[in-house]
């Protein structure tokens, strides 16, 4: 079996044994619940609220719109009275508008979207309205809207279509069960995004410290021409999109370009699933799969669970704490977002809550740096972490922009692997927002 | 639930700190360093020598970050290493002070005046070492300075010269017992630097541990022997001859530990391969053709000298880099 990868990277202890073996468990919210849909769970034009406080809402309804190309509805997931619309608390750590939802337990479902049995009538145009109309966003963390990524434009040569299977941030599971437990979904989705893109290949993308779920996909791609499952080495970043795209087809996403331009289009297992429930169900975007995990969590857990459950919610539903935690986190450890407040919803991009116990939490002190080039041995877009850092701290914008410090993916292995535990990434981050500003500005005149 | 601790990413870290690096490099060191101890015929000097060595490099980076008040670092070990590499370029007859006076020049002057740890721009120990070369000359070379080994038959110890000071007076041929003698280091020099196969040992322990890449010491030791081969003190085409000009000297030594002191050489991977190809040209030249027997000390701190610049002409190419118009 032949193992692709990409070029340096790092070796993270994975700790995907806590949740790997756990069914997904449908979980429901309560009679009475509060239920928080953000209006803008994406990237593009946040939403406008279509409902107001006191109405009453079915599951599957659309609550919220924008006429902007870059964007993508909500739905309420579950029935219920409107309670209020106003800003709340969101796990990216920011206030949102948002339509609360007292759940009445009814379940009631709003009309189908449009049921699509036969897929093999259905035009490109059709489908892309669809993944539009059920507001599919990437569902990994970026939250990009499908639908922009499905329409590269009338020049671009799409030649693959790559489902990032690869899961490689440590702890996450959810991709991972969804692909043994529902794998046909996922089939059936790439097979619909290749209705789109006729002379495309398909491939799925599986890390080999998964191997249930690489046999599970050959077994379910077997005699299906143009997809192929690729066994991908267990390395971070594999799943970033440009090392992605590098490891499967020996192509490199030019810097400051998009995966269309080398002829690709990545996305996730669960917004694949998520077009197949859209287009052949009907079903808009409304629930997810959310890994809920780490040393300080009772019962690691893979849920399924409507948008706009809490956070805290979850964490119950997964047996509650072992001991305080001392560090909640959104997504995975290297690149997920740490919380100060448990009370957040669930949104398109949760895929994990991490809850760290005090002594994984711990924060080193940072030291010199001892110019080991370790960071320059592992960053997988061969930048240079420790000019990035030096030139942060010197305010020496111009040198930070020519050792390329906007092309960092922030992926966090630099200050992963450094030993003196400098806060590589963290200092590259904020400099590189600053450093597109002024690129921008130069741009613009 | 307590307060919850709100960071930015990674949220986790490896296992690398840089007290490990440095105890890696004492395990690596220590074998060659006490085969230097015992093998020498003034074994209590030698290993006097080291002792001191090690503490006051110590004691001079505590007192001078307590006297400058900042945090002390002692704990990364860094300054054990320096003290170690330092004695270990010193002769077996060093008088207590000398590595005293090593230690300042190699903490004070070359490491803590520029920054501290990784600010240095030229090895600790090496720039210790010089300056006792320059200030002591007689105490740090010649015959007065090493004996033979404890195991080396010499006829006349009084006129004693270690194998490079003998090459440089009369190249002879060099016979296989010659070559086993050097890489087991039953010959005169340093305290540390006379055991080749354990220095390689190390060297590799090293590699293995990833503290280091092969590709100073493998490229330095490979220029080394290519040169020693075509320009040969006994013409071109001495493959014993060559063969010897690696394990007498300080070429292993200085190859696997100095010349890949983190701080001092490049961080990019070509640049790296640059630095270990200079050192050896440079090792060569002063071997040869220069006024002093051995080249490798000051190869390396000329070396270290071009590395800013060899850093900036070698920077890696980037992911999916798009050539400027």
């Amino acid at each position: 079996m032949e193992i692709k990868t990409f070029k340096r990277g790092v070796h993270p202890h994975d700790g995907k044994e806590l949740s790997n073996k756990a069914a997904i468990r449908v979980i429901n919210p309560e009679v009475g619940e509060l239920i928080t849909i953000p209006l803008s769970q994406h990237i593009g034009a946040p939403c406008d609220p279509l409902v107001k406080a006191g109405e009453r809402v079915l599951a599957g309804q659309k609550i919220g719109e924008s006429s902007a190309f870059v964007s993508a509805p909500v739905y309420a997931s579950v029935s219920g009275t409107v309670k209020f619309v106003k800003p709340m608390l969101t796990p990216g750590g920011t206030m949102v508008n948002s339509v609360i939802i007292e759940n009445d337990g009814e379940y009631e479902q709003a009309p189908s979207l449009g049921e699509n049995k036969d897929i093999s009538s259905l035009t490109p145009e059709q489908i892309v309205a669809r993944v539009k109309e059920a507001g599919i966003v990437g569902m990994g963390g970026a939250g990009f809207p499908t639908q922009v990524k499905l329409s590269p434009g009338p020049d671009a040569k799409i030649t693959d279509i790559i489902v990032n299977a690869a899961e490689c941030e440590p702890f996450l599971t959810c991709d991972h069960r969804c692909m043994v437990e529902r794998g046909e979904e996922l089939v059936k989705g790439l097979e619909i995004m290749l209705k789109i893109f006729p002379n495309a290949k398909g491939h799925i993308g599986i890390e080999v410290n998964k191997p249930d779920a690489i046999a599970e996909m050959e077994k379910l791609t077997k005699g299906i021409s143009n997809i192929s499952v690729v066994s991908l080495k267990c390395k971070y970043p594999q799943g970033s999109e440009k090392q992605l795209i590098d490891a499967i087809t020996g192509r490199q996403v030019p810097s400051g370009g998009l995966p269309a331009a080398v002829g690709c289009i990545v996305d996730n297992v669960a917004t694949v699933m998520a077009i197949k429930a859209a287009v052949i169900d009907g079903k808009p975007l409304i629930r997810r799969v959310v890994t809920v995990t780490g040393d300080a969590i009772n019962n690691p857990s893979n849920l399924e669970v409507p948008i706009g459950m809490t956070y805290a919610k979850l964490i119950e539903a997964a047996g509650g704490f072992k001991e305080d935690p001392a560090k909640v986190i959104s997504g995975g450890p290297m690149m997920g977002i740490a919380l100060f407040d448990t009370e957040v919803p669930v949104t398109k991009t949760t895929s994990g809550i991490l809850c760290l116990t005090k002594k994984a939490a711990e924060i080193p002190p940072e030291s010199n740096c001892i110019r080991c080039g370790k960071c320059v041995e592992h960053c997988p877009m061969g930048l240079m972490p420790l000019h990035l850092n030096a030139d942060t701290l010197a305010g020496d914008m111009d040198a930070f922009i020519a050792h390329h410090g906007v092309d960092c993916i922030e992926c966090g292995s630099c200050s992963f692997i450094c030993p003196a535990k400098r806060q590589l990434a963290q200092s590259i981050r904020v400099n590189k927002r600053a450093a597109m500003a002024v690129l921008r500005a130069k741009g613009g005149k | 639930m307590e307060k919850l601790v709100v960071s930015s990413t990674p949220h986790v870290r490896s296992n690398d700190s840089v007290q490990r690096i440095m105890l890696d490099v004492i395990i690596a060191l220590a074998p060659a360093a006490i085969a230097g101890i015992i093998l020498n015929n003034n074994s209590i000097n030698a290993a006097l020598t080291v002792a001191i060595s090690i503490v006051a490099c110590v004691i001079f980076e505590a007192g001078f970050q307590k006297l400058t008040k900042q945090t002390c670092t002692i704990s990364d070990l860094s300054a054990v290493v320096t003290g170690l590499l330092l004695a270990m370029n010193l002769p077996e007859t060093s008088p207590w002070w000398m590595p005293i006076v090593g230690a300042f020049f190699s903490i004070i002057v070359a490491k803590q005046l520029f920054g501290g740890l990784g600010q240095n721009f030229i090895n600790p120990a090496l720039a210790g070492r010089a300056f006792l070369l320059a200030a002591y000359p007689t105490k740090m070379t010649g015959s007065a300075a090493f004996g033979p080994a404890k195991f080396e038959s010499v006829v006349d110890a009084a006129t004693y010269a270690t194998p490079l000071t003998a090459l440089k007076e009369s190249a002879g041929a060099v016979t296989s017992s010659d070559i086993i003698n050097g890489f087991l280091g039953n010959v005169g020099g340093t305290i540390g630097e006379t055991c080749a196969v354990l220095l390689i040992l190390g060297g590799i322990y090293l590699i293995v541990r990833k503290v280091i890449s092969w590709r100073i010491p493998v490229t330095y030791i490979a220029t080394v022997f290519i040169l020693m081969l075509i320009f040969g003190r006994n013409g071109a085409g001495d493959f014993m001859g060559a063969i010897n000009e690696l394990f007498v000297g300080g070429l292993m030594l200085g190859a696997f530990f100095m010349a890949t002191d983190y701080a001092s050489s490049p961080v990019t991977p070509i640049g790296q391969l640059i630095m270990g190809v200079g050192c050896g040209v440079l090792t060569v030249i002063i071997r040869l053709w220069g006024g002093y027997p051995e080249g490798v000390s000051y190869s390396i701190l000329l070396m270290n000298l071009c590395v800013p610049l060899i850093d900036r002409f070698t920077e890696p190419k980037i992911f999916g880099e798009v050539k400027k118009k």
